[in-house]
């Protein structure tokens, strides 16, 4: 069971230390952590080197932990593998050393080659390439479709096809979002370094947007794959959690998000039937929610809150824990997550968050608020969810008319198959006398 | 019982399979194996590396090779014991590597 597997995310850091069998996802992790560490020593501009590099070590591991079995200490064998790479790389090419100036004299000697690279594979220092490697992939000047595709690659170890798949789009676009980020590294000369001072907070900001974009991506998408949306979810609670364990970004916002993260998480099971389709929160069977994900996001929650700051991860983190607390939909304490809505919408005055504190109101004030504010958004003309929501609340003051009347506009809007079975069987239930 | 040789041909990863992939694969081998052995048919394996020389003529003159396509290059072996052909044919079930090009030769070793 996945969500099991979220909740731990000590053993998505922990390497495989059992003869007999290797941790999920081990090579994809390994690869994005060599990846970064060899960025780091061969400098970014040669990030094509390091994932040919990461690439061949994974081919070796894959031939002979397949007829010999999986050595003792695999991420050590694989460390090993790529640092001699790397070193092999070194000695022959000597425009390697003039690329990355910051180590290039320890490179340049045969006597620091070696001690050099072994520095770069110790612990602290994979963690620290990791995070260089995060504010590279989310650096400003990328656009942020090509940035998520970049972390993607680069840190989650996918493969241009598997992030197609993830996107529902072809390989192409993938390959053209990721060549558009490596050309903006050449051009901006972005180079792997944590951002300092007055520049780390708004740096950081731009590297939390593309995890939230991620982690939504994986959430709300309604890709038939469930196991492709739980991948996008672990990898990007993975990656914040990552920027939790560093006392540099371990900031307010970031313990926010990812206590967001965990508790959204929390519902993940719950909110698909055994056909795909989904299920809305009203809906949804709350034995199923994982409690100890939603422990865990209420720790994250009371952590970001003593250290001060209200970032609208902080809000929408006390309204999703609001969500988790609550007993049934109705007994929901509406009254507050329609105030914490009104003070996002304040931070954030756009439509969606817009939508999201209409919908608040009917439960917290009444359904005629609820249709004043809905029926006053602009912006939202082609996005199924408005109409579904309006749809809604008609329905719920008896005016099936009306409802079937959105309900019907949203199904021509969506393309989601789930989505679409949902609202045909709504418009089958206004249509019943 | 008689012993069989079984040649992989083809089947490696293409050159941009995603770690997840590889993993995959390699624990598709190694299921594979942990099944013949339990079976007591497995005897030995090892993977080969591309590339290699190729010696040939009275003046054992030595080239690069050999460099063949991709489909035939060979790129591991297995001994394993068997009671006929039937058998080892029937062993090969499991091969990882035929949705992926891959092929394998069956001989029989020869006895002395």
């Amino acid at each position: 069971m996945l969500v099991v597997k979220l909740l731990s995310f000590e053993t998505m850091e922990q390497r495989a230390d059992s003869v007999h069998s290797l941790v999920d996802h081990l090579f994809r992790h390994e690869s994005g952590k060599m990846v970064s560490v060899l960025s780091r020593l061969l400098g970014l501009q040669n990030l094509e080197a390091a994932q040919d590099i990461v690439q061949d070590t994974l081919l070796q591991a894959m031939n002979t932990w397949g007829y010999n079995g999986i050595p003792e200490n695999p991420s050590g064998w694989l460390y090993r593998v790529a640092k001699n790479k790397a070193i092999d790389l070194l000695r022959r090419q000597k425009k390697f050393k003039e690329i990355s100036p910051q180590y290039s004299y320890l490179l340049q000697s045969e006597y620091t080659l070696s001690s050099t690279v072994n520095n770069f594979f110790l612990d602290d220092e994979i963690q620290d390439s990791q995070l260089r490697m995060m504010f590279a992939c989310s650096h400003p000047s990328i656009p942020e479709e090509s940035q998520i595709a970049l972390t993607l690659k680069t840190l989650c170890g996918l493969s241009v096809h598997e992030i197609a798949k993830a996107f529902l789009t072809n390989d192409d676009a993938i390959s053209k979002r990721i060549y558009r980020a490596k050309e903006k590294i050449v051009s901006e000369r972005i180079e792997l370094n944590v951002p300092q001072g007055k520049e780390l907070p708004e740096r950081l900001d731009v590297v939390l947007k593309s995890l939230y974009l991620l982690f939504n991506e994986g959430y709300s998408s309604s890709h038939p794959d469930k196991l492709i949306r739980d991948d996008l979810c672990e990898e990007a609670i993975r990656l914040t959690y990552l920027l939790t364990l560093q006392s540099v970004t371990n900031l307010s916002r970031v313990n926010a998000l990812l206590s967001l993260m965990c508790l959204q998480a929390s519902r993940l099971q719950a909110r698909v039937d055994d056909k795909g389709n989904i299920i809305l929160l009203k809906y949804q069977d709350r034995s199923k929610w994982y409690k100890p994900l939603i422990e865990r996001g209420t720790a994250y929650l009371e952590l970001a809150s003593e250290m001060g700051e209200a970032s609208p991860y902080h809000l929408e983190a006390a309204i999703a824990s609001l969500h988790a607390v609550a007993p049934s939909f109705e007994q929901t304490d509406w009254k507050s997550i329609y105030d914490l809505y009104k003070s996002l919408y304040q931070m954030q005055p756009v439509p969606i968050v817009a939508l999201n504190k209409a919908i608040a109101s009917a439960y917290a004030i009444n359904k005629e608020k609820a249709l004043e504010q809905l029926l006053k958004i602009k912006g939202l003309e082609n996005y199924y969810l408005y109409h579904t929501s309006i749809g809604e609340i008609y329905f719920e003051m008896e005016n099936k008319g009306q409802a079937k009347k959105f309900y019907e506009t949203a199904l021509h809007l969506t393309t989601s198959h789930q989505e679409q079975e949902l609202l045909k069987r709504k418009i089958a239930s206004c249509e019943v006398v | 019982m008689e012993k069989f040789m079984l040649i992989f041909q083809g089947g490696g990863p293409s050159e941009n399979a995603s770690p997840e992939f590889m993993q995959a694969q390699m624990g598709k081998w190694m299921a594979w194996i942990d099944k013949l052995s339990k079976a007591g048919k497995y005897v030995s394996g090892e993977p080969l590396l591309p590339g290699g020389k190729l010696i040939k003529g009275k003046s054992k003159t030595v080239t690069d090779g050999p460099y063949t396509e991709g489909k035939e290059i060979v790129g591991g072996y297995f001994i394993l014991t068997a009671e006929n052909y039937d058998e080892a044919v029937k062993l090969c079930d499991d091969y990882p590597d035929y949705e992926n090009g891959g092929s394998i030769q069956v001989r029989q070793v020869m006895k002395m």
